[in-house]
């Protein structure tokens, strides 16, 4: 393997509301090496999006309270003083989020957003700084990329805002790319334009990147590694063949099995994972999955299953996933054949 | 059931600076939508964000007033009604909106939203209506405990089985699905889905399925209509229509859609470029600035709606047996 | 399903309602200090006239001046008139204002927002007057019809809800006016809702909580400018007592009675204190957003966060 770039381990992390400490991430481990795509699926308000914030350290600190290690380059940052931290924000690690409008400074141009944390962190002159702002623009696919750094945000599309906003990530060409849902508000061939882009930027970058979604359909097509998050925290996780040809926890599977197929059969009655997640203030006190798994038992509403090591590639948090994939034994469950 | 032609909705473009420069400047929204819903089917309307899917669909409920052509409902146009015979009519066409958020009035207890339109219509008595919103609740799928709650004390899928009783409760013969799974989590999207899939069986309803996410269109749908810009450029059997698309658009966008299945290997139509702006729409056909296949005749001339074999409609010189392969020699590729 | 079990589960969940309503109240730390103080000066004001042993009106000249006592437990004014029966006479009158203002400019001021936020020609009239009212100070715009109408409680009343309608129509047409965008709304009108019922049955309640909060400020606006204006001599005539015209009495004789304009004084603070109190702890409780959304704010952070990050 290649080097590791990113170590989580047991990660929780507390707010303080009003309403008393909420644990929106709870006991999360995971590696990220270097030059590999690792897909953080789940379902809403399940922590993708604090997972990463968290790594970032991007909350007010006096409402947060974080626990476990977050080793990057061999240094824990939750030991970093927030001025360190603010220096590796944006230089050594870089954030993509959902919001390609929101999330550039709509009084700006593009130009003065990229060179700026060049300027800052790698303290370029500014004629160089402009030089790689189109350098960057180009290389994200902007047409025209001379002409667009004098531009401000709303005079891009949505899609050009956000290659915009890859731009201003990559500026320092950062290790470690964590991106929050940057494809969710774009549309399905805005989207495929943007998938191929992150591909081909890996390739020729190689950092790693952390890809946040929803969508099973983008895990499959752009990921190396997979880990699928529920309630806070990490159930499985699994390199990409093997999550989506042979998922472990009932969850995924139960995942895997409900969204409506391409091929195969329509008009049928999709699968369902019965009932609601619960809230985190309401979170059941054995395996957070067991109130709604069609398998949990006594021992999984009493204790909580640990994230246990399956092969090589595969981690799974499940109590009873062996008997489950032995009484299915013969006509395992495929992805698309449902 | 409904036979809509030619219909056409233009919004007046905010005035701004720019009301000094030209005259009355329009958003194409809709620009010459035809189709039929038949009864008891699924018809789905498939394309991007601001293609006008949803204006389509507010349009046929005269949310806003069509700019030109019409709409048939059991021999009158929908668009030349009174306001008065049009309530009418809003009895048997009912909507499901997108976001379970703000479709819900966060003041008014369940019971009361889904009450509302059985007042409106006037509806049996106090009594009645109550026992209609009850029995609909269970149908789809809601305690009766819940008819005093609110609606923020309910999760979005729940949220949006509300939002389908209240269409329901007056007992519609269409509704009008406009998103009714987007905002929803994937675990939850199916439960809706089913659940819209058997009221369908049981109630004889009639949807018009609105919606971007061609996987769910697919497996819910009988026809798919694929609008671009306004227009509608191809329809047909849902199974025709994924299976062997006719419009380069159409092409582009199932190859798009990210399949759950990383074995699959795909030839990917990766299309280049932005959508236009429906102020000011390409001439010709519009897709023709991002088309991989587009032609000399595609620039000047708009491509009329042809009819394929299996009522499979689209709107593409590349189909259109008048123009000759010479002139269909490719420009843009 | 039968009807006399559905009628049970109705009457039980209504219970249950109720004392889910009543937990709210009791955990609102804000809305219970506020109905205690508001219930001490309601009370004064109701319940002090069957314990005293002067009307407001009688004057014993000798006892002019004289200091709290056990004979007058509040002291006597410059007419040797008692003080706490004048104080609570003047609550009477003072909350009467107050109470009746607040009721006025709420019914007019909410049915101006929302006529003006759902039909646009009408906003346009309407809102220009509004801005116009608005942009002469109150007290003056006040005194002034005060000055025309003369100086009767009536037109007290009458003065102060010209002068505070325009705040509650503002309050309540900017709150309509992004309600009017909702989709629950364009759902009401797909079914075919005259505007008339969408105003005031489903865009009215959603106004509801801004205008209470409006409308408890300005119960105690009304009672501070009635007092001023009464400290002017232009609110409440005399000999009829109301907080405002004691003060004004008092504040001739300040160094040598300072129980004349302390009394008042306190009471006016009471009152104006416990129904801010009152207001923002409704607010609270009325609104059944209890779980603020926090989407949007940590998006901001970050922007916070990167700006300070880039210098
Ligand atoms: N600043 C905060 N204070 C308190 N709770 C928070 C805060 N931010 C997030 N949470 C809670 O943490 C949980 C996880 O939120 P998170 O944003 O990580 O979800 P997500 O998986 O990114 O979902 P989505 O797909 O909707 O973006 C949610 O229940 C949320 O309410
Ligand atoms: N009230 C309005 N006034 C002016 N323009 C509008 C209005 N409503 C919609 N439009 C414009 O009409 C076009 C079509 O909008 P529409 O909402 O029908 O798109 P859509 O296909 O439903 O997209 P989405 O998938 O984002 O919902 C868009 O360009 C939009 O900006
Ligand atoms: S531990 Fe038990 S409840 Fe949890 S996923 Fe496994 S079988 Fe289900
Ligand atoms: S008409 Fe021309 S531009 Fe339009 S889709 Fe067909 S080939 Fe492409
Ligand atoms: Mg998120
Ligand atoms: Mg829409």
């Amino acid at each position: 393997m290649t080097t590791e770039l990113l170590n989580v381990e047991q990660l929780r992390t507390h707010f303080f509301t009003e309403k008393g400490t909420v644990t929106a991430v709870d006991d999360v481990s995971f590696t990220i090496h270097e030059g590999e795509i690792v897909g953080l699926v789940g379902e809403s308000g399940c922590g993708k999006s604090v997972t990463s914030q968290s790594i970032m350290r991007l909350y007010d600190e006096y409402m947060v309270e974080y626990e476990g290690k977050i080793e990057f380059n061999g240094d824990n940052l939750l030991n970093y003083p927030i001025k360190k931290m603010q220096k590796i924000r944006g230089d050594a690690i870089s954030m993509i989020f959902q919001d390609p409008l929101s999330s550039l400074n709509p009084v700006f141009t593009i130009g003065k957003q990229i060179a700026e944390p060049l300027m800052l962190h790698h303290k370029k002159s500014k004629k160089e700084a402009y030089e790689r702002a189109v350098e960057l623009l180009a290389l994200t696919g902007i047409p025209s990329p001379e002409k667009r750094v004098h531009e401000y945000p709303h005079q891009l599309s949505g899609g050009m805002r956000q290659r915009a906003m890859i731009a201003v990530t990559l500026a320092c060409e950062p290790r470690l790319l964590i991106a929050d849902e940057p494809t969710t508000a774009l549309d399905v061939t805005i989207q495929a334009q943007i998938l191929n882009l992150m591909r081909d930027l890996n390739n020729k970058l190689q950092m790693g990147i952390i890809f946040i979604t929803h969508d099973l359909g983008v895990v499959a097509e752009l990921c190396d590694r997979v880990m699928v998050m529920y309630l806070g925290q990490i159930v499985e996780e699994a390199d990409v063949k093997t999550l989506f040809e042979k998922p472990l926890h009932p969850y995924t599977r139960g995942l895997i099995k409900s969204i409506p197929q391409m091929t195969g059969e329509r008009k049928s009655e999709l699968s369902v994972i019965k009932g609601n997640v619960p809230s985190l203030t309401n979170k059941p006190k054995g395996c957070r999955f067991s109130t709604r798994c069609e398998f949990a038992d006594e021992k999984c509403l009493e204790e909580m299953p640990p994230l246990k090591t399956h092969s090589d590639t595969k981690k799974v948090r499940c109590w009873h996933y062996e008997e489950i994939i032995a009484r299915e034994e013969g006509g395992h469950v495929h992805a698309s054949s449902t | 059931m409904i036979q809509v032609r030619n219909m056409k909705k233009y919004y007046q473009a905010k005035k701004g600076l720019n009301k000094l420069k030209s005259g009355n400047t329009y958003v194409k929204a809709v620009d010459g939508v035809s189709f039929d819903l038949r009864k008891g089917e699924t018809y789905a309307l498939v394309g991007e964000s601001g293609c006008g899917k949803s204006t389509t669909g507010r349009t046929l409920l005269r949310l806003h007033d069509a700019t030109e052509g019409e709409a048939i409902y059991n021999g009158k146009d929908l668009f030349k009604l009174s306001n008065k015979e049009m309530n009418k009519v809003r009895k048997d066409m009912q909507m499901v909106f997108q976001d379970p958020y703000s479709s819900l009035n966060p003041r008014k207890r369940i019971g009361n939203i889904l009450e509302e339109p059985l007042n409106i219509h006037n509806i049996g008595n106090k009594s009645e209506r109550t026992d209609i919103v009850m029995e609909v609740m269970s149908k789809v799928g809601l305690q009766v405990d819940h008819y005093y709650r609110y609606p923020h004390e309910f999760s979005g899928g729940q949220r949006q089985r509300i939002g389908l009783a209240r269409a329901l409760v007056v007992d519609p013969k269409v509704i009008i699905c406009d998103e009714p799974v987007s905002a929803l989590d994937v675990s939850i999207q199916s439960q809706v889905i089913n659940l819209l899939q058997s009221l369908q069986r049981d109630l004889g309803l009639t949807y018009l399925f609105i919606s971007h996410d061609i996987s769910v269109v697919r497996h819910i749908s009988d026809r798919i209509g694929v609008m671009y810009l306004g227009n509608l450029v191809e329809e047909g059997y849902t199974d025709d229509v994924i299976e062997n698309p006719k419009h380069p658009y159409t092409k582009a966008l199932l190859s798009s859609v990210p399949l759950p299945d990383p074995n699959v290997q795909r030839e990917r139509v990766i299309l280049q470029g932005d959508i236009p702006s429906p102020l000011n729409p390409p001439s010709g056909c519009v897709f023709h600035t991002r088309c991989p296949f587009a032609m000399d005749v595609c620039k000047t001339t708009v491509p009329q709606s042809l009819n394929l074999a299996g009522n499979h409609t689209v709107r593409c010189h590349l189909h259109d047996e008048g123009i000759t392969t010479e002139e269909k020699k490719v420009v843009n590729a | 399903m039968s009807t006399t079990s559905l009628s049970n589960i109705r009457k039980e969940l209504k219970k249950e309602q109720r004392s889910l309503l009543f937990k709210r109240f009791l955990s609102n730390k804000l809305l219970l200090t506020g109905s205690f103080i508001m219930l001490f000066v309601v009370g004064v004001a109701l319940i002090g006239p069957f314990f005293l042993n002067y009307t407001p009106y009688q004057m014993v000249v000798e006892n002019r001046l004289s200091p709290p006592s056990a004979e007058h437990l509040l002291g006597t004014d410059n007419f040797g008139r008692d003080l706490f029966s004048r104080v609570v006479y003047g609550a009477q009158i003072s909350l009467g204002v107050g109470l009746a203002v607040a009721v006025i400019t709420s019914v007019v001021g909410l049915v101006i927002g929302l006529l003006a936020s759902y039909y646009k020609t009408l906003d346009h009239i309407l809102m220009r007057i509004c801005d116009g009212l608005m942009a002469i100070p109150g007290i003056l715009f006040a005194i002034a019809l005060m000055a025309a109408l003369g100086p009767q409680t009536q037109n007290v009343i009458i003065a102060l809800s010209i002068v505070f309608t325009p705040h509650i129509a503002r309050v309540v047409r900017s709150k309509a006016l992004s309600i009017r965008e909702e989709t629950y709304v364009e759902a009401m009108r797909a079914q075919g809702a005259s505007p008339l019922r969408i105003i005031f049955l489903h865009i009215a309640p959603n106004t509801i909580s801004p205008l209470v909060v409006q409308a408890t400020f300005i119960f105690a606006d009304s009672i501070i400018t009635e007092a001023a204006l009464s400290f002017l001599g232009a609110g409440v005539p005399t000999p009829d007592p109301s907080w405002g015209n004691i003060l004004y009495d008092g504040k001739l004789v300040i160094f040598n009675a300072w129980w004349m304009t302390v009394f008042p004084g306190i009471m006016i603070i009471l009152a104006v204190i416990g129904l801010n109190f009152v207001g923002d702890g409704l607010r609270d409780m009325i609104d059944p957003h209890t779980k603020p959304r926090s989407k949007k704010k940590r998006v901001n952070l970050f922007r916070f966060n990167s700006q300070k990050a880039r210098g």
